[in-house]
């Protein structure tokens, strides 16, 4: 499991948990299966020539219910936990939306690029218009100064968050679909075209976390890459404040 | 000439469409071992090209899948093998719908020829991958390649789709009015149930491929959006206004997907069961089962769609929809799997390359085919997905599986091909690198999907220092991958070799089987099932073929 990046995020252990578990589960089975098979070749060399063994006879229905549908049994009971159990995990993360409290972020990937959005005071996203944006002149998102919710918006190249507070993304894409990835946040959704995704989810730990794009989305794929700073409450506060009296 | 090649004689199409098989495979893996140079040595200059810049590489990844999947592992077993014995095997003269038969193959090849010629126009082949979700493969501008690159490979994928149709509808008219008399569909050996199902989601699943891909031509070039939404911005610059959505193409395109590992691996599962009752010299248990697993993968075949994109905008009530879906599905492939064990242990194993090829088969097919139920669970895909894992769980459960399993329909039917055996010695040597060189190409990637390393990356750059502890494993990936590549020499130096060997001719039916494409002439009113296997199956020997009349007493 140490394959795994450090979790970060409140309910990381309980997917890293779950996941080890199912790993644990399916590398036995794998082994025991192989050793199956190899155990059957080692059989068959030891008694080359010899007679043939372990026939259907008489018991061949007892075999057959202890070689095949025992197993069987045995399989649809492991699916059916695998089921229940993830998808108590599922539920929590993605079938509830995130509390009124939770802080709001907007993600926008643009071909290779990832921009993060902050309401600002006013709690709300100022408009944006296609024909506005510009990434030369300091405009990536197309914000429209027209809006009045627009001007205390913050846009920033690096995900600030408090460590604690639950974070309720917002994800969009102006171009193609990018794949909103932090593997140390075990977070992952797809910003598609024409939709807007919501994923809700609490960062603990401070610290750096890289930001990836998991969906193919042109020749810069692989370095659209961003960091996401988890700090303590105050920290995030100043470098708002600085960042809005800085616009 | 020309009726040499304009033939609808099922064993020359059969001849055909190998050798087209051959091209695909040996372009693709060259690709492959491209991308792994490219990974492993980023700063490497290729003869005549130079270095591989990123958009290569996603060029190389995008042709690399499309050859794989459409001309290797669909070609192989679901039109090549096909040809070469299901006539035979139910006793029919030659395919139904003979001319519709042989067209399939010269438009499979136009497909081919259509494909490879995107590495020829301007800014090469596209760079979408195989999946080629819009708006990427939509826009022409969204990067290089897009422009006549990516209309090529939608010709391509479109053409492909009209001949995996007729093939298929050869197959299914073949099977369902040309039998022998006597042979009921209980009397059907599991290859014969396998490409009734596999044909059945062919027509169906590139029913669905074509639409998608007719509707994308339409969308870059008829001013339709099926796939475009309103506000789109590329490059700063805003485009066209549209109506349409992305999530449309993704399921189209993932509804031809998943039936599409089905009609690779199916063929497969019916040959291993053939093989194992062949080489234990006991019956298929559970004969019913297996065709109940077989039917019942088919139907939730069509149904399972949805876990390749829990994390891609889809609902999340769909998401646990299709979680269960998937994992029912894993229940009549643990099915078939336990059979197969289980066989391994009656009777008397006879150890040989169509057998070895066939263990090798059912061994990826675990260790691919147990992560699937990981990654249906939306929860722990929600972390897996487009990771490396990914990619070694459908390297595993469908290529390697696939390649074993063509291989092991090849040493097993050559003899009606050439009317010899293939070089034993050879054939084990090919099996045993193989084996351990695909999993050594192949396991580690889990590791690295674990590690969170995402599909596509043309190099591990940037600020994503997790990764440096990646570098030796992919090191050992890429030179396993060289060894896997390499050792398929021996296999290409045995297929020529042993055709021309001075040995003796293997007679008719060289494996002792039981199923009709070793009758080798007529036979009489079938009056029993395929795998009349055991020490009391016959009056002669340990077996009784479906050809053999009713027993003399």
């Amino acid at each position: 499991m140490n394959w795994l990046p450090p979790d970060g995020a409140l309910r990381g252990i309980a997917l890293d948990h779950l996941l080890g578990w199912n790993l644990s589960i399916v590398f036995w089975l794998f082994v025991a299966a192989q050793a199956l098979l190899v155990v059957a070749l080692v059989r068959r060399w030891i008694r080359s020539g010899g007679a043939a063994s372990g026939d259907v006879g008489d018991h061949a229905r007892g075999r057959y219910f202890f070689f095949h549908v025992l197993p069987l049994l045995a399989f649809v009971g492991l699916y059916v936990w695998m089921l229940v159990t993830s998808h108590s995990l599922w539920a929590a993360r993605r079938e509830m939306g995130a509390p009124a409290r939770a802080l709001q972020v907007e993600v926008t990937g643009v071909q290779f690029q990832w921009y993060f959005r902050y309401p600002g005071r006013d709690g709300v996203y100022g408009a944006t218009k296609p024909n506005l944006v510009s990434a030369p002149t300091g405009n990536p998102l197309g914000l429209d100064a027209s809006d009045p919710h627009a001007g205390d918006d913050v846009v920033s190249s690096v995900m600030m968050l408090p460590a604690g507070q639950p974070v309720e993304i917002t994800l969009r894409t102006q171009d193609v679909i990018h794949g909103f990835f932090v593997p140390g946040m075990r977070l992952k959704q797809d910003a598609i075209p024409g939709m807007t995704g919501h994923l809700e989810f609490t960062p603990e730990t401070p610290g750096d976390y890289v930001i990836l794009c998991s969906q193919v989305c042109g020749l810069g794929h692989y370095r659209m890459q961003a960091r996401m700073r988890v700090v303590s409450e105050a920290q995030f506060d100043a470098w708002l404040v600085a960042r809005e009296s800085a616009r | 000439m020309t009726r040499r090649i304009f033939t609808t004689e099922p064993k020359a199409l059969a001849r055909l469409y190998l050798w087209l098989g051959l091209v695909a495979v040996i372009t693709g893996t060259v690709l492959s071992l491209l991308m792994r140079i490219h990974r492993t040595w980023p700063e490497l200059a290729m003869p005549l090209h130079g270095v591989i810049k990123p958009e290569d590489y996603l060029a190389l990844v995008t042709m690399h899948g499309t050859l794989m999947v459409f001309f290797v592992l669909t070609v192989v077993p679901q039109s090549a093998f096909p040809n070469l014995v299901l006539p035979a095997q139910i006793g029919a003269e030659g395919m139904a719908l003979p001319r519709l038969n042989a067209a399939a193959f010269w438009v499979t090849a136009a497909s081919l020829l259509v494909l490879l010629a995107a590495f020829f126009v301007p800014e090469g082949a596209p760079i979408a991958g195989w999946t080629s979700y819009p708006p990427l493969s939509a826009l022409a501008a969204a990067g290089p390649g897009q422009a006549t690159g990516m209309d090529l490979w939608l010709v391509a994928i479109t053409v492909f789709c009209v001949a995996a149709v007729l093939g298929s509808a050869s197959i299914l008219a073949t099977i369902l009015t040309r039998r022998a008399p006597g042979l009921t569909f209980r009397r059907l050996p599991l290859t014969v149930w396998s490409w009734l199902v596999s044909s059945g989601l062919t027509v169906i699943a590139f029913s669905a491929l074509f639409l998608a891909a007719t509707m994308l031509l339409s969308d870059r070039h008829l001013g339709t959006s099926f796939f475009l939404p309103a506000g789109l911005v590329l490059n700063g610059i805003p485009q066209a206004a549209g109506s349409g959505s992305p999530m449309l193409w993704l399921h189209l395109f993932w509804f031809f997907g998943h039936p599409e590992v089905y009609i690779v691996v199916l063929p497969g599962m019916g040959l291993a069961s053939s093989v194992l009752a062949n080489f234990t010299r006991r019956p298929v248990p559970g004969y019913t089962l297996m065709v109940v697993s077989t039917l019942l993968i088919g139907v939730l075949g069509l149904c399972v769609w949805g876990h390749h994109i829990f994390v891609s905008g889809m609902n999340p009530y769909a998401g646990t929809a299709f979680g269960l879906t998937t994992m029912a599905i894993a229940i009549p492939s643990s099915a078939e799997v336990l059979t197969w064990l289980a066989m391994m242990f009656r009777g008397r194993l006879q150890i040989n390359t169509p057998l070895l090829f066939v263990l090798g088969f059912v061994s990826f097919f675990i260790a691919g085919g147990l992560t699937g139920p990981i990654l249906a669970q939306p929860a722990l895909d929600a972390y897996l997905h487009n990771t490396f894992f990914v990619v070694g769980h459908f390297h595993l459960v469908m290529s390697m599986a696939g390649v074993f399993s063509i291989f092991a329909g090849i040493y097993y039917w050559y003899p009606l091909l050439t009317g010899r055996r293939m070089n034993e010695v050879l054939g084990q040597i090919h099996f045993w690198v193989s084996l351990i060189a695909a999993y050594g190409t192949f396991y580690p990637m889990y590791l690295s999907g674990l590690a969170g390393e995402p599909r596509h990356y043309a190099q591990l750059a940037g600020p994503v220092e997790s990764f440096a502890k990646l570098i030796p494993v992919e090191r050992g990936i890429t030179w396993s991958a060289f060894l896997l590549a390499a050792v398929q020499l021996v296999f290409l130096f045995n297929v020529f070799w042993s055709a021309r060997a001075k040995v003796a001719e293997s007679g008719a039916n060289p494996w002792r089987a039981t199923t009709l494409e070793w009758s080798g002439e007529e036979h009489p009113m079938i009056s029993v099932g395929p795998y009349n296997y055991g020490p009391a199956a016959g009056p002669t020997g340990d077996f009784r073929p479906q050809w053999e009349t009713e027993k003399p007493f």
